[in-house]
């Protein structure tokens, strides 16, 4: 869908992205994860052609990437803005229009997208007289309202309280099903988690870490099991590194790392064997502690 | 092309529709009406009058002093005048004349307690003066009746010749016209060019601008603004010219009765000569479209020229208050063309008017104020092609600096970043 071949950006003596290459497939969601100051930013508005990279090249759909393809992103930037004082269907129409759309089709997506979260009766108010939560249903309609085959969000959750952000999730997730390809940039590590099919780390203007999250996952785990066992279980794991995480007297629950690398199954045999297994789970890693993981290492390479 | 349309029409349209726009429209000419109309009812009032106590032993030279609209004189002697504080008491002031010599008049004082103004420093002059006239006149044989039959009063008729034709030109229209024509170009080049500047000021601190850039280049948003705001100005300009037209014909019927009374001033004076000639013939013989159509030009090339720079200070800046230390030297050719004005009238064929009128950067004011008085075509045509580069360069400068302007927050903006801003491929 999107290549990024060798992209490099400097803000006078300031190196913000260096030798950068990335593929981002059809489909999906991408997230894009590293420090403050990492160059997600700069990346991010090279995407969508705010500023322009110094050299490398961006192939989208087989073509390279240039101001004709405007009107098949979608952005939400980080810092939000509307124009204040402009009526919430004027300036989604405004917006809509500004990536390419007629009028008609302008409107009539506005209003299909104003009905679906509930702000009809906003329609011809402006838009300083909304609650924040409010005016960021509307910026998310304006990012979208175009029907963008590339989105790409900038921490779209900040500002909504829990319930809204769980009506923009849902309405990530449903675009992601319409097949959109979504690049999703955030600290959060939950949403993270919760709705990225890959990620991509960037740290000091350099990628250093990409893939599916599942198979990164597969790879940074540490070969530790999680289980939940009756009694207290002294004297029983002899053998086995392990660690006491909750003791609540009748049941306890440990993280044990075999010596030796073992199939879980055989694993999971020699245990029960000796205590009484409530459960049993293979421990991966949060991508929370893959992130710190590979910036220490990086920074400290 | 379509992008920088649908931006100059947001631009265009929420800009007129606003209440204050409509008021302003409005407001302004009656204001402008108003102030006229007030200073020339002011200017017709006569104040209150002053009683001078004229101190002179002998009555030698204030026989000849003459009460007028403002004056009245009353005469003392040196003995009679008593104390002079009571005497300040009830005369606005004391004007003591000494024996004088003829030959070398002087030693004339006045003593009052307010600070005289310098008119009536003068007319009390005057009246010395034409009294020592008068005895002087009186000591070499002459008399008054004969030194009346020496004064002549001529009124002399100007012409143009151009192309063969010989016109007659009418320097006080000539002077009128260019000076409220150069003088509004200065005003809506500044207004409007601020606005450009507001704006977008507006569009940086609301953050709007990075949702925008998104899909239009700077340059395409930067310059539908400029667009936009230049077509509410001539919307603005369109509705005060009928407005103008409406409310002229209105009150030169209603103050005409009263002009006669009016204290003229020399350049008033001049106008009323003119009046001698039909002052209709001079507005027909006025070169009305040249004047329009240069109007317009110039009012849009210099509101082009420097709300492209108005506009590369606004996205340079967080705030409007930060905008001050750059503004300054953008406005100080406006605030020369102004200051140049009056000479230029005076002289609107000499080499100060000449070069300040093809200079791109003051020819918007100082080319309408000529253009009255006639101008040769080559100098009009030089000076609107040096504009049309000049506001091309501009907007070149101003480009450059706001598609980078525009996305930096909170770091502080001096002359050398904006030139390193101007030159570099950021």
């Amino acid at each position: 869908m999107i290549s990024i071949k060798n992209v490099s950006k400097s803000y006078g003596d300031t190196r913000a992205l260096k030798d950068f290459s990335l593929e981002i497939p059809e489909g999906g969601i991408m997230g894009l994860l590293g420090p403050n100051g990492a160059g997600k930013s700069t990346l991010i508005r090279i995407l969508t052609q705010i500023i322009e990279k110094d050299s490398g090249e961006i192939i989208y759909k087989g073509q390279t990437l240039d101001h004709s393809h405007i009107g098949r992103f979608g952005y939400l930037p980080e810092e939000r803005g509307l124009y204040k004082k402009m009526k919430v269907g004027e300036e989604l129409i405004y917006l809509a229009r500004l990536k390419g759309l007629s009028s008609g089709e302008a409107t009539e997506k506005a209003i299909n997208w104003v009905k679906k979260l509930d702000l009809k009766d906003w329609w011809n108010h402006k838009v300083i007289d909304l609650s924040k939560g409010m005016q960021q249903k509307i910026q998310f309609i304006a990012t979208v309202v175009h029907e963008p085959s590339v989105l790409i969000l900038d921490e779209p959750f900040s500002g909504f309280d829990p319930l809204n952000a769980g009506v923009v999730r849902d309405l990530i997730l449903e675009l992601k099903k319409s097949g959109v390809t979504i690049l999703l940039s955030t600290h959060r590590m939950e949403s993270v988690e919760e709705l990225c099919d890959r990620i991509v780390l960037i740290n000091k203007s350099k990628k250093v870490l990409e893939g599916d999250k599942q198979q990164l996952k597969d790879s940074y785990k540490e070969n530790k099991f999680r289980i939940r066992i009756k009694g207290n279980g002294i004297g029983v794991l002899e053998g086995i590194d392990h660690q006491l995480v909750e003791d609540s007297g009748l049941e306890s629950e440990y993280l044990i790392k075999p010596r030796t690398e073992q199939l879980a199954s055989s694993l999971l045999k020699s245990i029960s064997e000796k205590v009484d297994l409530v459960a049993f789970k293979e421990e991966l890693p949060s991508v929370d502690q893959i992130f710190k993981q590979v910036v220490n290492q990086s920074n400290h390479g | 092309m379509g992008k920088i349309f649908l931006v100059t029409s947001r631009e265009y349209i929420t800009r007129v529709r606003k209440k204050t726009f409509i008021v302003m429209t409005i407001l302004t000419p009656l204001l402008m009406m108003g102030l006229l109309v007030g200073t020339i009812w002011f200017s017709t009032q006569k104040g209150e009058r002053k009683s001078i106590l004229v101190i002179e032993d002998g009555n030698r030279l204030s026989k000849f002093f003459s009460d007028n609209e403002e004056l009245d004189f009353e005469f003392s002697s040196q003995e009679g005048s008593g104390d002079e504080e009571l005497a300040l008491k009830s005369h606005y002031g004391l004007l003591k004349i000494p024996e004088f010599d003829l030959r070398d008049p002087k030693g004339f004082e006045f003593t009052s307690e307010q600070n005289p103004s310098l008119d009536l420093v003068k007319t009390m002059e005057r009246q010395i003066e034409g009294g020592i006239k008068e005895l002087r006149l009186k000591e070499s044989g002459l008399t008054r009746g004969f030194l009346d039959s020496l004064e002549a009063n001529v009124t002399l008729r100007t012409f143009n010749v151009s192309g063969g034709s010989e016109k007659e030109s009418h320097a006080g229209v000539s002077f009128g016209i260019g000076y409220v024509a150069a003088f509004l170009i200065y005003l809506f080049v500044f207004i409007y060019s601020a606005q450009v500047m507001r704006g977008i000021i507006e569009e940086k601190t609301s953050r709007v601008v990075e949702v925008i850039i998104s899909s239009v280049k700077p340059f395409e948003l930067m310059l539908g603004k400029v667009l936009g705001v230049a077509g509410v100005g001539l919307t603005q300009l369109m509705i005060w010219i009928v407005l103008g037209l409406l409310f002229s014909t209105l009150g030169v019927g209603f103050l005409s009765p009263d002009m006669d009374a009016v204290q003229m001033n020399p350049q008033q004076q001049q106008m009323a000569e003119m009046a001698d000639l039909p002052w209709i013939s001079a507005l027909l013989d006025f070169p009305v479209f040249t004047f329009l159509f240069s109007f317009l030009f110039f009012f849009l090339g210099g509101y082009l020229m420097y709300s492209a720079l108005f506009a590369a200070i606004g996205s340079a800046v967080d705030a409007e208050t930060d905008s001050q230390q750059f503004m300054l030297p953008i406005t100080i050719p406006l605030i020369m063309a102004i200051v140049a004005l009056a000479p230029v009238l005076n002289n609107p064929q000499g080499p100060l008017a000449f070069w300040l009128s093809i200079i791109p950067l003051t020819s918007p004011v100082i080319m309408v104020a000529r253009i009255p008085f006639g101008v040769e075509w080559w100098e009009l045509c030089l000076s609107m092609l040096l504009l049309i580069g000049g506001f091309l360069f501009t907007i070149w400068i101003g480009s450059r600096i706001y598609r980078i302007g525009i996305l930096m927050h909170g770091s502080k903006v001096n002359y050398r970043i904006l030139a390193r801003w101007l030159f570099k491929s950021y």
